[in-house]
């Protein structure tokens, strides 16, 4: 077995080192090392997105990332969105328009729409829709989450302007 | 059992009928969901399986001298000592000595994926290199793929023991059939085909057993818990007291049927906990749960026959059913019980006819999905009620409106015996076509196709049973093995000292529906608090009432009537207490806003929380005959069941509170390539009085989506030599975001008579209609190429085919 690798990895704001095994997913690195549950295991195949988490900003899979890819990286997961007990507006907004059901691929799905709104903070359903292509969610049908992800853009613009 | 009392539902209520933000959200949304996945238990090991390559074959020879001798694994467990640590695992199929299902395969393997070998180590990771390690011969079968072939005398066998493929064969009538068909000026038929498809949450199954060599018990967490009182069938698999198996749920990443007594997860870990000592986590990855999960769905061969007068009025229906169960038949016939209870759908048919084969091959077995084979009979029903509207030159709105039980003819008996409680069918179809725009639809068709384009419009009117009895799982037999008749639901409430409640669950009620929800508002309702300061709790059955679950869309029905009970114990007893400490009897007191309080007089009166801190705390001021404490239990039965006739002839009600829904789906089809796109949706659905308005809409509009990938992508693919081709979800299709439009929902609610509120269930409705809409609708858009499409999923390649040989001929 080949030899484990030191990396340093920066998780929520927190900096983790940590020696791995090289072929460690990045997602079970998350879970088993940093005991960090609430990104999800779906598919491992890579076509689910439950396992959606932001590295350096960017949405990954991290059921195909290795944890030794993400050395020297800033990872975001869903644990990181509200700020202690305040719930991040994209929360607030999918509780509100029930853009979950059994809530196993909402983590993966907030991030994602983490990062929609990131890039835009005005989206039209058509535009998110279309961008959550990539996170399968079984129960929903997607609509509300649509809603939930459009409510948080508005939630997020009226705060900034406040 | 009698009909139950007619319920008058006057009153109006506080909680009941409101879309509050859910209860179970704030842990989902924070990654604090506590899924199995999630639990680790101190030096907890983890197990991955050796699946079969082969549809059949022989098992000649097993090496597993390299896997064990590798660093981290612990123990590796063939199917052959798998078969003397364990016995079969519980099967309520037709003869399970013939069709003998066990944890891991013995001699022989009958599907793609199903598991030969146990590999247990230190991490998933060296298990599942361990399994790469195991080395299996075989020696190839002729595999049984075809369910038709499979019939013909000289296939080969799936069980040698069972003597043919056949795990059961009978023809039931139901009324006059011959009469009924006498009748008819027309007879239309058909064969349809509706092949396998498969609930697939994004959350496999998973379980954690721990086995205490100390006590003897076996403690297991799955995200499947229902049918508690029939455990006593795992502890018995798992070589066990049925009193020392203690099983606790977790709260389910969706399950839509799969996660419905998925035994065999949970009986794999509790046999390597008990082998190794230590416990064990094993969880399905995603090919275990396409390949080995036991709950593919439907795979159903019709031939039907519709009998119809001239001017539309169905008289009679005669099918016979091929179904395919794959390998196994846990549920025995289960699934067309399911179907029995809407066999006529919301028409006036008179008489049925009903034949069913149930043939093994060498598939992954069946278990549950959504709507568990009576979606399949809604989509052939309303084929055939399209067909005939064809043949006749009728309207297909006007055919199914000349055929409705209407409002005044409930409760009403179908010919199967099964009742429908109540309805208002026309309504719900004149609210559909409104909020679908059928004319406006109509008009941009004939419109559209001087351009070229083929739009098609589709409609149905379905029926959704809801609240399941025993007896559909035994009325098959003459004979039956068990004629059980308990299906009950339970509950506890606790009113703490402080007036604070809790309620405890005993299923595992959460599968991505809204068990504490539902809950939280109910005893809210009754007493008058804030569903948010209601706390919901899930027992282990070790501490366990009887509970059956959600499945058969039963549980806020079932619930409802628990808390009902469960509140009326609490009230009696803090009546009581009221009135000692108000000095006034009983009578003279009425439950209002959160306290008991002497009637005319408001001043006058207790909290119940004053009533509960001397319940809990004050025992030598209460009468002697007062225990301490303010909780109570009910196991609510089922509310009306009973039982089948001797012949067979009327199979008695089983399945009684019947939602329904109409469904319009507007779509167009490209021709050339066979894809499908969707321009309108409508879908308005009755399942009496709503609880939450939102999440009821949630359900209808996911279940809708899955019916759209049951209609147009997802089919687990066996070859001809039965090899799986739907492995991983880039070959099954689920819908994305792309493929689902944005559906419009519509309710009407009639109360159901004879439950508490007049809620009926309404958990897997969606998928029941949707399938037939769309096959309505392509039919329509199709119209000018004479196509009728008669096998489900209609993929781009079957549209194309039907197109061209509807050319051809």
């Amino acid at each position: 077995m080949t030899a484990v690798r030191q990396i340093t990895v920066s998780v929520n704001g927190q900096t983790f080192e940590r020696a791995v095994d090289p072929r460690l997913a990045l997602v079970d690195f998350l879970r088993d090392q940093l005991g960090l549950t609430g990104t999800h295991i779906g598919c491992e195949q890579g076509v689910c997105g439950a396992c959606t988490v932001l590295v350096d900003g960017t949405s990954v899979l991290s059921c195909l990332m290795l944890a030794v890819q993400a050395d020297g990286s800033e990872v975001s997961t869903v644990e990181g969105l509200a700020s202690g007990l305040e719930l991040h507006p994209l929360q607030e907004a999918f509780w509100e328009k029930q853009g979950l059901q059994c809530g196993f691929c909402t983590p993966g799905m907030l991030m994602r729409a983490k990062e929609i709104l990131d890039h835009d903070p005005d989206p039209t359903s058509e535009t998110v829709r279309e961008a959550i292509a990539g996170n399968l969610c079984r129960c929903t049908g997607y609509q509300f989450i649509v809603e939930s992800i459009l409510d948080a853009a508005e939630r997020i613009r009226v705060g900034s302007n406040a | 059992m009698t009909q139950p009392a007619v319920r008058e539902h006057t009153k109006t209520t506080n909680w009941v009928g409101k879309s509050i933000r859910r209860i179970e959200d704030p842990k989902f949304l924070k990654g604090k969901g506590g899924y199995i996945a999630d639990h680790v238990l101190p030096s907890m090991l983890h197990a991955a399986l050796v699946k079969s390559p082969y549809a059949h074959a022989r098992i000649t020879h097993i090496d597993v001298s390299e896997a064990q001798a590798l660093p981290g694994v612990v123990a590796v467990i063939t199917g052959g000592e798998a078969a003397s640590l364990c016995d079969p695992l519980p099967d309520f199929g037709p003869d399970p000595s013939k069709h003998t299902w066990r944890l891991l395969a013995v001699d022989k393997v009958r599907y793609v994926g199903e598991g030969v070998v146990a590999v247990v180590a230190e991490s998933r990771y060296v298990a599942e290199d361990a399994a790469s390690l195991v080395v299996v011969d075989y020696e190839a079968l002729p595999p049984i793929v075809d369910p038709e072939e499979a019939l013909k005398p000289g296939s080969p066998l799936v069980h040698d023991a069972l003597g043919s493929n056949v795990a059961y064969e009978r023809t039931f009538t139901f009324g006059d059939v011959d009469a009924a068909f006498a009748e008819a000026d027309h007879v239309f038929e058909d064969r349809l085909h509706w092949r396998r498809s498969g609930s697939q949450p994004i959350e496999p199954v998973g379980a954690i057993a721990s086995y205490d060599t100390g006590t003897g018990m076996m403690t297991i967490w799955e995200n499947s818990l229902s049918f508690t009182s029939y455990l006593f069938m795992l502890a018995g698999t798992l070589k066990i007291p049925s009193n020392k198996l203690d099983v606790h749920p977790v709260p389910a990443g969706g399950s839509f049927g799969s996660k419905l007594w998925a035994v065999k997860p949970a009986a794999i870990a509790g046999m390597l906990s008990k082998a190794t000592g230590r416990p064990v986590q094993y969880m399905e990855d995603r090919h275990d749960a396409l390949a080995n999960n036991d709950h593919q769905g439907s795979d159903r061969i019709y031939r039907v026959k519709l009998g119809v007068k001239r001017d539309g009025t169905m008289t009679g229906l005669k099918l016979h059913a091929i179904e395919d169960y794959g390998a196994y038949i846990q549920f025995g016939l289960g699934h067309h019980g399911n179907a029995l209870a809407q066999v006529t759908g919301p028409y006036r048919i008179a008489a049925v006819e009903y034949g069913l084969q149930a043939v093994l091959t060498n598939k992954n077995q069946q278990g549950a999905y959504r709507g568990f084979g009576s979606e399949v009979n809604n989509w052939m029903l309303e084929r055939m009620v399209d067909l005939a509207a064809r043949e006749l030159g009728m309207d297909r709105r006007e055919i199914r409106r000349k055929n409705f039980i209407q409002p005044d003819q409930f409760p009403y008996f179908i010919p199967t015996g099964n009742v429908y409680d109540s309805g208002d069918y026309e309504l719900v179809l004149d609210k559909t076509l409104d909020l679908g725009r059928w004319e406006h639809w109509q008009a941009e068709k004939l419109r559209l196709r001087q351009e070229g384009r083929h739009i098609g419009l589709g409609l149905v009117s379905c029926q959704e049973r809801s609240v399941f009895s025993a007896t559909e799982f035994w009325f098959w037999f003459d004979k039956p093995g068990a004629p059980v008749t308990s299906m009950p639901e339970s509950v506890t409430l606790d009113v703490d000292a402080l007036g604070n409640i809790t309620a405890t669950l005993y299923s595992c009620a959460f599968w991505g529906n809204s068990p504490e929800t539902m809950t939280a508002q109910l005893v809210a309702e009754e007493f008058d608090v804030d569903p948010a300061s209601v706390s919901v709790v899930y027992a282990g059955t070790s501490q366990g009432l009887p509970a059956t679950g959600p499945g058969g869309s039963r549980f806020t029905v079932m619930i409802a009537g628990a808390i009902e009970g469960a509140s009326k114990k609490i009230k009696d007893k803090a009546f009581k207490i009221a009135a000692h400490q108000l000095e006034v009897s009983v009578e003279d007191l009425e439950w209002k806003d959160n306290g008991i309080e002497v009637k005319g007089s408001p001043g006058a009166r207790k909290t119940l929380g004053e009533v509960a801190i001397m319940a809990h705390l004050f025992k030598h001021s209460l009468p002697d005959e007062i225990e301490s404490g303010l909780e109570a239990s009910q196991v609510h039965d089922h509310p009306y069941t009973t039982l089948p006739s001797n012949d067979r002839k009327d199979l008695g009600v089983f399945y009684p509170f019947m939602g329904h829904a109409c469904h319009v789906a507007v779509v167009e089809v490209d021709p050339e390539t066979g894809k499908v796109d969707f321009l309108d949706y409508a879908a308005v659905h009755d399942c009496g009085t709503m609880v939450n308005p939102r999440s009821l809409e949630g359900h209808i509009i996911g279940g809708t989506a899955q019916g759209i990938g049951t209609a147009l992508h997802e089919e687990f693919v066996y070859d001809e030599n039965g090899d799986f081709q739907s492995g991983t979800f880039l070959n099954y299709l689920i819908p994305t975001s792309m493929d689902v439009p944005e559906i419009k929902c519509g309710h009407h609610e009639t109360p159901s008579p004879w439950t508490p509120y007049g809620i009926k269930g309404g958990g897997e409705g969606g998928r029941m209609m949707a399938p037939g809409a769309i096959f309505s609708a392509i039919d329509d858009a199709l119209e000018p190429f004479g196509v009728r499409m008669r096998v489900l999923p209609a993929t781009p390649e079957r549209i194309v085919e039907a197109i061209e040989e509807a050319a051809g001929a």
